[in-house]
């Protein structure tokens, strides 16, 4: 090794004693005294090294006085910051450091509380075997009535008030045309979910807004039965609510369900003195058979297959959940209403 | 629907009386009860008063003093401004301490000098109506001192019953008796109208035509069979046209329905009772006393019962005689044939028609019915006659006047019920429980329909008129199997499922390792609709609920920018949003509208949150890029997604970006995918003290693939080697591309190129800065030399010289 590189490696030694020195170090005197023993002019060690110089050849001079100048900046720039902290940290009495300062974070993120719900949602079905399916949302009226046993001159076709694009297609009203579009591209056992935004054609106020996230849900298979869409649901509204959740089932009406019901839960609330108490019936969902013609509408055998579909509302279920009392804090998005919700 | 109780406990004497049993009985049917109203609200204190006595008022004209019996065996004096009281008649009595409807308490009260100790009350004064005329007079028999909501038959109850679209049936009293009697449809019968003297009118004869039919001169004729397949017409002469009597004007109230005249009432009732709309015309108006059921003409007018003009088209159904429509058929009656009280002769109309077309109809005239909202759910084809008798027994009593010859009935041919198969194995197949055939029975029998067999487990089920509308199909009367059994009697257990074959779809995953990635920087989701204005959308909705609305959004920020606006007005002065959402272009040639999922996010304020050890520092544009390649590398096969500074020419460019302060953010191939950079301040609207707005929008692909797996690669086992260079550069050199010179000329020993330092200012040529750069080489079997890295060191400089300019402050190891 040539006597420069020599001389440079001693450097880079000295460099990273001195660090480790500086970190240890908790009091100003303490790093006023390591400041003196490397970078003193006539007592520093880098002073010593530079000493050695004189024998080099003056072609390798320059380097290695670089190298010295690059670690006196280094340590000079350590002990610096290493004194901000100190006289930061330290309690009146100058030793010591005063935890109890407030720590550094970072900014705090969240997800929309709608997001969360859904996730939450999807977390437990899929427990329960399910996936995530897609489908568009601006829509035919095939897709959104016709494939699902809702003739166009039928009532029930008006009661979820439609927006319609120019053009001829509309914006789904739920997010049953998945239900279509899943069963026409794959073959039972089916098992999905398919969370989306729907559209209706309602006005704003506290609990509508003219578009929405829903949930749907779809089973297909050998087998199914009415005991099994009561069961999962039920299942599902314990994992969801709580042990001690009750569903109840009431009949209802859709036309691309039959039987068709409408589920209500009831839920164990704890109140702040330990004791509990059952809320009312929320209702939560919708959900039922799925009808034997919208099986044929999507190329399924209805006699060999049957299924349940069930969809239900993160948003209403949110308000629910976290005491929301109007829909449009979704929208407004002021972040000390987002905030209240991040960091889960 | 507006439900009286009492009149369901007429028409099913053995429904429960407890108002809870019947509302879950509803609920637990499938027809909740939304609200109930008690009727007799307001009129509990009063009763009947017998007056025994009137002698006119000594100090005032207008005045009477009565006596008034009631029932305490002490008639008191009560000063009375009514023109006609009648002694010995029965009027509503307020005794001093009760009270009107409307809080008016009654007082012992001194008028003209007689005090008057108590008040006879008028229609309106007890809030039934509006005549305030005359003192309600109560025609019948009472009992001094009864509860006047008992001779009124006003203790009831009228619920809001929620009946879904599919159960016209339940648009009815006597529908509503049949779910609620246990007995069912035996349970139910067809009480007589009270007071009548009507002769009994089921024998009555019918001439029946097919497409035309004529009895006692009036014919009624149909030309479009398809859309009114049967019609029945009963013509009542002499009638004397005016105010029904009070328990039919009660019964009316009850279910929420305005009295008008008998005639008009009685078919209402009907209505009300069986779900039967009816129409009554005065016959002297119907020309030649032949009714058409035709379709209009294109543009036909008719003035409805409401007193509007209407006009018609080719597609509508009308009433009419030979000359001119005279009804909206199924909707609303003309004005032209209106009852009236000079009405003498009525033609009451009890038809059938097509649901689909009164649908259209209504939709296209904006005009909805109660008859219009019964026919276009179906009506029972089978209650035509029932329907027109009882309107008919009830105008007997009501309004007098005789039936002609009888009823002239058109029909192509007679209703047949259709007979449904119904599997029993199938029911438990669908349900999850067996049924044995017994049980089934038990369950459907009540409900009207008539059940044979079963033959080889097969029931023929043979479905009765009023149902016939939503019970076509097997999976129709198991649904009523599940619904009269009860939903709640049905176990809760969880069998075993086979997986599905449905892949989770890849965006959502995309979404959600987005979501993670950006809500750890620090970042706050937002949902904004996918509403917006022309500026931002090209997808234009037909029926929009706003102007301001009309179209769905082309990209997300303009909506995040209103967020941010909105969060600034309010103090919020550290904003960091993100949202993906769907946004939408149309479709080529006029097709299904193309939608994707875009990214974007938006920054405001500070880069961390304010600490008593830091200076607080804005954010800057490094701060954005770094973001945005946070999530570029989320992308699967794009790792390298490309990310170039805008020199503010391109075109396509978003309107928000500030030239020169942003990014082109490209997929592999090269497509523009986003942009990300500095918002243009002045299309926002923020205060004065806000700073610069930071943004970036990027369409995610539509099927992401999957990540490659990653490899391992041995830790290498020689050291590395450093070397510093500080540059002078000529401002006019993005060091992007001196960046990639470097690693273009050098050879693959370098490993890494940092810039750690950029300086610019003293000791630096004024349109040049100097950026320290450090080069990282190590080679894989072996230890470096120090002059085989110099070599490629003095190579780098050199092409950096020729390709740059660039001069060399400075060399380090």
């Amino acid at each position: 090794m040539s006597q420069a590189a020599d001389l440079v490696e001693q450097l880079k030694a000295l460099e990273s004693e001195a660090l480790q020195e500086v970190a240890r170090q908790d009091g100003v005197e303490g790093l006023e005294s390591i400041r003196i023993a490397y970078l003193g002019r006539k007592e520093g060690r880098i002073s010593g090294i530079l000493r050695g110089l004189g024998g080099l050849d003056p072609s390798e001079r320059p380097r290695v006085g670089a190298e010295a100048n690059r670690v006196k900046g280094s340590l000079q720039e350590a002990l610096e910051r290493r004194e901000a902290e100190v006289a930061a940290g330290s309690d009146a009495s100058g030793d010591g450091v005063d935890l109890s300062l407030p720590s550094r974070r970072e900014w705090e993120g969240g997800r929309h509380p709608v997001t969360q719900v859904v996730d939450e949602l999807v977390e437990i079905f899929r427990g329960l075997g399910f996936t995530r399916a897609r489908g568009p949302e601006a829509e035919t009226e095939w897709y959104n009535f016709v494939a699902l046993n809702t003739p166009l001159d039928h009532p029930a076709a008006d009661e979820q008030d439609t927006l319609y694009l120019k053009g001829g297609y509309l914006l789904r009203s739920h997010t049953s045309p998945v239900q279509v579009r899943v069963m026409e591209r794959h073959k039972p056992p089916i098992r999905v979910l398919a969370p989306g935004m729907v559209y209706r054609r309602d006005s704003y106020d506290a609990t509508h807004t003219p578009a929405f996230a829903q949930l749907e849900g779809l089973v297909v298979d050998e087998g199914i039965t009415f005991v099994d869409l009561k069961a999962t649901l039920a299942e599902f509204a314990r994992r969801y609510f709580g042990e001690g959740a009750r569903v109840r089932f009431r009949p209802s009406f859709f036309p691309f369900t039959e039987p068709s019901a409408e589920v209500d839960v009831k839920r164990v609330v704890r109140r702040p003195d330990g004791s509990t108490e059952e809320s009312d019936w929320l209702e939560i969902m919708g959900a039922g058979m799925v009808d034997p013609a919208v099986l044929e509408a999507a190329g399924i055998d209805p006699e060999r297959y049957t299924g349940f579909a069930f969809g239900m509302g993160p948003g209403r279920i949110g308000m629910l959940k976290y005491g929301i009392p109007d829909l449009r804090l979704y929208l407004d998005n002021d972040i000390r209403f987002l905030r209240q919700f991040s960091g889960r | 629907m507006n439900v009286s109780l009492r009149w369901i406990r007429h028409l099913a004497p053995d429904v429960p009386g407890d108002l809870h049993e019947i509302s879950h009985a509803l609920a637990s049917r499938g027809f909740p009860v939304e609200g109930v109203e008690e009727l007799a609200a307001g009129l509990e204190g009063l009763v009947v008063g017998r007056v025994l006595s009137v002698r006119s008022h000594p100090n005032a004209d207008r005045l009477s003093l009565c006596q008034v019996d009631a029932g305490d065996g002490e008639p008191r004096t009560v000063v009375c401004g009514a023109p006609v009281i009648h002694a010995g008649g029965f009027y509503p009595f307020a005794p001093v301490g009760s009270t009107l409807p409307g809080d008016l308490k009654i007082r012992k009260a001194k008028i003209r000098g007689e005090t008057s100790y108590g008040m006879l009350c008028s229609e309106r004064e007890l809030g039934m109506g509006q005549d305030g005329s005359g003192i309600l007079h109560l025609e019948g028999d009472f009992t001094p001192g009864m509860p006047l909501v008992e001779a009124l038959g006003l203790n009831d109850l009228r619920l809001d019953v929620e009946v879904t679209s599919n159960r016209p049936d339940l648009l009815s009293h006597r529908g509503i008796a049949r779910e609620l009697s246990p007995s069912g449809e035996k349970g139910l019968r067809l009480p007589a109208i009270s007071g009548t003297t009507a002769p009994d009118l089921t024998g009555l004869p019918t001439e029946l035509g097919q497409g035309e039919a004529s009895l006692g001169g009036v014919t009624v004729r149909i030309e479009d069979l398809e859309r009114c397949p049967g019609y029945l017409g009963l013509a009542i002469r002499g009638v004397e046209v005016g105010p029904s009597p009070l328990w039919l004007q009660e019964r009316l109230r009850a279910a929420g329905s305005r009295p008008i005249n008998n005639v008009v009432d009685a078919t209402n009732y009907v209505l009300l009772e069986l779900g039967h709309p009816l129409h009554a015309f005065d016959l002297d108006r119907i020309g030649q006393r032949t009714i058409v059921v035709r379709r209009a003409g294109e543009g036909e007018g008719i003035r409805t019962l409401d007193g509007v003009q209407r006009s018609l088209g080719s597609d509508d159904l009308v009433i009419a005689d030979p000359e001119r429509a005279v009804a909206v058929a199924g909707v609303m009656g003309g004005s032209d044939s209106e009852v009236d009280e000079s009405t003498r002769n009525i033609l009451l109309e009890c038809a059938l028609f097509a649901p689909g077309p009164i649908r259209s109809t209504r939709k296209g005239l904006g005009l909805s019915t109660d008859a219009s909202y019964r026919f276009e759910r179906g009506v029972d084809p089978e209650g035509l006659r029932t329907a027109i008798l009882r309107a008919a027994e009830l105008i007997l009593a009501t309004a007098g006047g005789t039936v002609g010859e009888g009823i002239v009935e058109v029909r192509p041919q007679p209703f047949q019920r259709a007979q449904v198969r119904l599997r029993v194995a199938r029911v438990e197949r669908v349900l999850g429980i067996p049924f044995p055939p017994e049980r089934i029975r038990a369950l459907l029998e009540p409900l009207g329909f008539e059940l044979h067999g079963p033959d080889g487990g097969v029931f023929t089920v043979s479905v009765p008129g009023f149902r016939s509308w939503d019970v076509t199909r097997e999976v129709d009367l198991i649904e009523e199997i599940a619904r009269t059994h009860g939903y709640d009697e049905f176990p809760e257990e969880l069998s075993a499922f086979r997986p599905g074959t449905v892949p989770d779809h890849p965006l959502f995953l995309l979404e959600d390792r987005i979501r993670d990635k950006l809500v750890g920087r620090g970042l706050l989701e937002a949902h904004t609709l996918a509403f917006a204005g022309g500026s931002n959308g090209e997808v234009a909705l037909e029926n929009p609920i706003s102007a301001e609305e009309g179209f769905l959004r082309r990209t997300l920020l303009p909506g995040l920018f209103r967020r941010v606006e909105y969060n600034l007005a309010r103090g919020n002065r550290d904003v960091r949003l993100f949202e993906t959402g769907t946004v939408f272009r149309l479709g080529d040639n006029g097709g299904q509208p193309r939608e994707d999922t875009h990214l974007a996010m938006i920054l405001h304020g500070r880069r961390r949150p304010p600490h008593w050890s830091l200076q607080d520092e804005g954010l800057d544009a490094w701060d954005l890029g770094g973001l945005v390649e946070d999530v570029l590398r989320l992308i699967p096969g794009e790792a390298d997604l490309g990310m170039t500074p805008w020199t503010g020419q391109d075109e396509g460019a978003p309107g928000w970006l500030s030239p020169g302060a942003g990014w082109i953010l490209r997929d592999q191939a090269g497509a523009v995918v986003g942009w990300a950079g500095a918002v243009q301040k002045d299309g926002l609207d923020l205060p004065p003290w806000a700073g610069t707005v930071w943004a970036a929008e990027l369409r995610l692909p539509p099927e992401p693939g999957e990540h490659p797996v990653p490899t391992f690669t041995p830790l290498p086992s020689h050291p590395g080697v450093e070397r510093d260079l500080a540059l002078i550069l000529d401002r006019s050199h993005p060091v992007g591309q001196v960046l990639d010179e470097i690693r273009t000329s050098a050879d693959n020993t370098l490993r890494g190129v940092d810039v750690f330092d950029v300086y610019q200012g003293e000791g630096i040529p004024a349109n040049a800065r100097s950026v320290a750069i450090r080069l990282h080489f190590r080679h894989p079997e072996r230890t470096l030399k120090d002059q085989e890295v110099d070599q490629v060191v003095d190579g780098v400089v050199e092409v950096l010289r020729r390709q740059f300019n660039a001069g060399i402050r400075g060399r380090g190891s």
